[in-house]
């Protein structure tokens, strides 16, 4: 008793308290439910059956790992392809358009306030045989355009096209830290424009790109309507399985030894980029 | 050394508008090859904008800049022999001094070793001790880090060093070391340096000429020496420190005359001039008098207040409502006491006439 008192005297520990809670509540223990039924029976609906490994052995020993491939691949080349384009546009944002760059930003945030699902229909109409993108091109140029719709291609086109902000704004910001003295600095000690670039500007927006991948690839790795919507479940992602497994097969232990298996694969991959990048010292603050 | 030797940088007529301002307004200087020239201006004169076109980061709106009689109006930064110590520094924080040091070389393709080689010899040169070849440049102090861009900007052996007031955020003590070291490293390079600064005080201990700017004009070079003792306008005298301004008018042969205090004052014969001057004498120049007949020119007034200054004394005296000061050395202090009315005065020789700009 005397214990506990002295551990809430600080009123620090009493003001975050109630958020301790609620993350406790809200946070921790859905968690650890999800964990504990991955070690439940198949198709039970409680927490208290003995513990077991089936769950997990039926990941592997079915072909349901195939969509974990499907969600990191197209997870990783989400991650690349955004920051070959974001790049450039960054950087253009922060030095080049001036003026245009806050006209443009707005483009780039306006989308965000429309739901995911009713822009990837966008696309659906923009590109379904006899849609915008085909039926324009087949009357005006008479040009036939091959299947895009529902390919792989396609859920790659969605994805990019979602997390696009999320990979550009801490890339604007990254590039953005670079200060002007320091590029000026580089270029009077005789560096070309493109030695500036790869030896001062790159390595010091890293931190940006790094910020932008991580973000990006843990919500790409999460994607579902991408496949869903563009992909006409052509593809199969994991968190697709999961929601069957939880709605339709009814098998929550199984879903919930799915989702513990993306958790896990997911933390591992970010913990790794994370000790190969220490972030302070990319931003000389070590 | 001074500004009679061949010279390496010339500006004819340069000129720099942003919009309808002219930042750099007709420059016309020649820089004398192995010489300490500093620019001194106060903010907003154009001294920065103007060592930005020597360097190369910024391009004359009109006029010519000459190294060694070749237009370089045009030549980018990367491709003069000259390098700029920046304010901020501009060290890379992601790499360690060592590589900062040798920046200029890798870029230049010289080899490791010789590039490891020419870095630990400029260390040592600059008193950094050799352990931080490898060490993060962001964990060196802020005198450790001045001598890191010295050594940096000094790598590739450039014709020319600008240096952008690099000392302005560093503490007075440790400044006042740097100085001496910059000039040192001045001597033993024998290399051209351009220097620029607000602080005049700064500039006289490091120059060999000073060029002073005010709104984006040139208004006065010469030594150290001629720009204390013989400044041409008030505004160029009042930047070297506390002085003494009476605005005067022509009273005749060898005389002016201040409406203000309502005395008249003799001057050095020559000095007289027709268009609106003022009369400058410096607060050491001035003496406390026993008579008037003690010194050609005095004044009564009443002792307001002293300061002191270190090694001198300053005494603030109130002519009507125009504040005098008067300085002494610490050793030899005026004996007044404060509302006492004292008698001031200086004689022509100690006094300059000045434009009133």
């Amino acid at each position: 008793m005397i214990e506990k008192t002295s551990v809430l005297a600080q009123p620090g520990r009493r003001a975050a308290l109630p958020i301790m809670v609620l993350l406790a509540l809200g946070f921790v223990a859905p968690l650890l439910a999800v964990v504990g039924f991955s070690f439940m029976p198949a198709r039970t609906f409680g927490l208290w059956h003995e513990p077991t490994l089936e769950n997990y052995e039926t990941i592997f020993s079915d072909n349901t790992y195939v969509s974990l491939f499907w969600s990191l691949g197209l997870a990783s080349a989400t991650v690349v392809l955004l920051a070959l384009i974001c790049y450039p546009v960054a950087y253009g944002l922060v030095r080049v358009f001036g003026r245009w760059s806050t006209v443009l930003t707005l483009l780039f945030t306006i989308p965000l306030v429309v739901s995911e699902n009713i822009r990837l229909y966008g696309w659906v109409l923009f590109f379904i045989k006899g849609g915008v993108l085909p039926g324009t091109l087949r009357t005006l140029f008479g040009v036939e355009m091959g299947d895009f719709l529902f390919t792989p291609a396609a859920v790659l086109f969605g994805m990019v096209y979602v997390y696009l902000p999320f990979m550009l704004f801490p890339m604007t910001l990254g590039i953005a830290m670079v200060p002007n003295q320091m590029r000026e600095a580089a270029r009077d000690l005789g560096a070309t424009r493109w030695q500036v670039f790869r030896e001062v500007e790159l390595p010091l927006s890293t931190p940006g790109l790094m910020i932008g991948s991580l973000l990006t690839f843990v919500l790409a790795v999460g994607a579902i309507a991408e496949a869903k919507v563009l992909g006409g479940q052509r593809i199969i992602p994991i968190t697709h399985d999961i929601e069957i497994a939880f709605t339709y097969a009814q098998n929550w232990p199984l879903g919930a030894a799915l989702a513990v298996l993306l958790m896990l694969v997911v933390s591992v991959l970010v913990l790794i980029v994370l000790r190969r990048f220490d972030l302070d010292q990319i931003l000389g603050k070590r | 050394m001074t500004g009679t030797s061949e010279p390496i940088l010339r500006l004819k007529n340069v000129r720099k508008a942003f919009g309808n301002l002219a930042a750099v307004d007709d420059i016309n200087l020649s820089i004398g090859e192995g010489e300490f020239f500093t620019i001194v201006g106060p903010s907003g004169s154009g001294k920065t904008t103007l060592i930005r076109m020597l360097a190369g980061m910024e391009r004359p709106t009109s006029g010519d800049i000459l190294l060694r009689d070749k237009r370089i109006n045009d030549t980018p930064a990367n491709e003069r022999p000259t390098c700029m110590v920046f304010q901020s520094l501009a060290l890379f924080p992601h790499r360690t001094v060592g590589q900062n040091i040798e920046f200029a070389l890798k870029i230049r393709n010289v080899d490791p070793a010789t590039r490891a080689k020419r870095a630990r010899e400029l260390m040592q040169q600059l008193h950094l001790p050799a352990d931080y070849y490898s060490k993060n440049v962001t964990l060196c102090s802020g005198g450790e880090r001045q001598r890191v861009a010295l050594a940096r900007a000094l790598a590739f052996d450039p014709q020319i060093l600008f240096f952008d007031e690099p000392l302005s955020a560093i503490d007075y003590k440790l400044r006042k070391t740097l100085e001496k070291e910059l000039k040192d490293i001045h001597r033993e390079t024998g290399k051209t340096f351009v220097y620029i600064t607000h602080s005049l005080e700064e500039a006289m201990v490091m120059s060999d000429r000073i060029g002073v700017m005010r709104r984006g004009k040139l208004i006065q070079v010469g030594s150290p020496n001629e720009i204390y003792s013989t400044p041409r306008s008030r505004f160029v005298s009042e930047f070297m420190g506390d002085v003494n301004v009476i605005p005067v008018e022509s009273n005749g042969a060898g005389s002016v005359r201040s409406q203000t205090l309502g005395a008249s004052f003799k001057v050095p014969p020559a000095a007289i001039e027709s268009k609106a001057q003022c009369l400058v004498v410096r607060p050491e120049f001035l003496r406390f008098l026993n008579s008037p007949s003690d010194a050609q020119n005095s004044l009564k007034g009443v002792l307001y207040n002293e300061y002191a200054l270190g090694s001198r004394i300053q005494y603030q005296v109130r002519v009507g409502e125009k504040v005098f000061l008067v300085e002494k050395l610490r050793q030899q202090p005026f004996k007044g006491k404060l509302d006492d009315e004292v008698l001031i005065g200086w004689d022509p020789e100690n006094s300059i006439l000045v434009a009133d700009e």
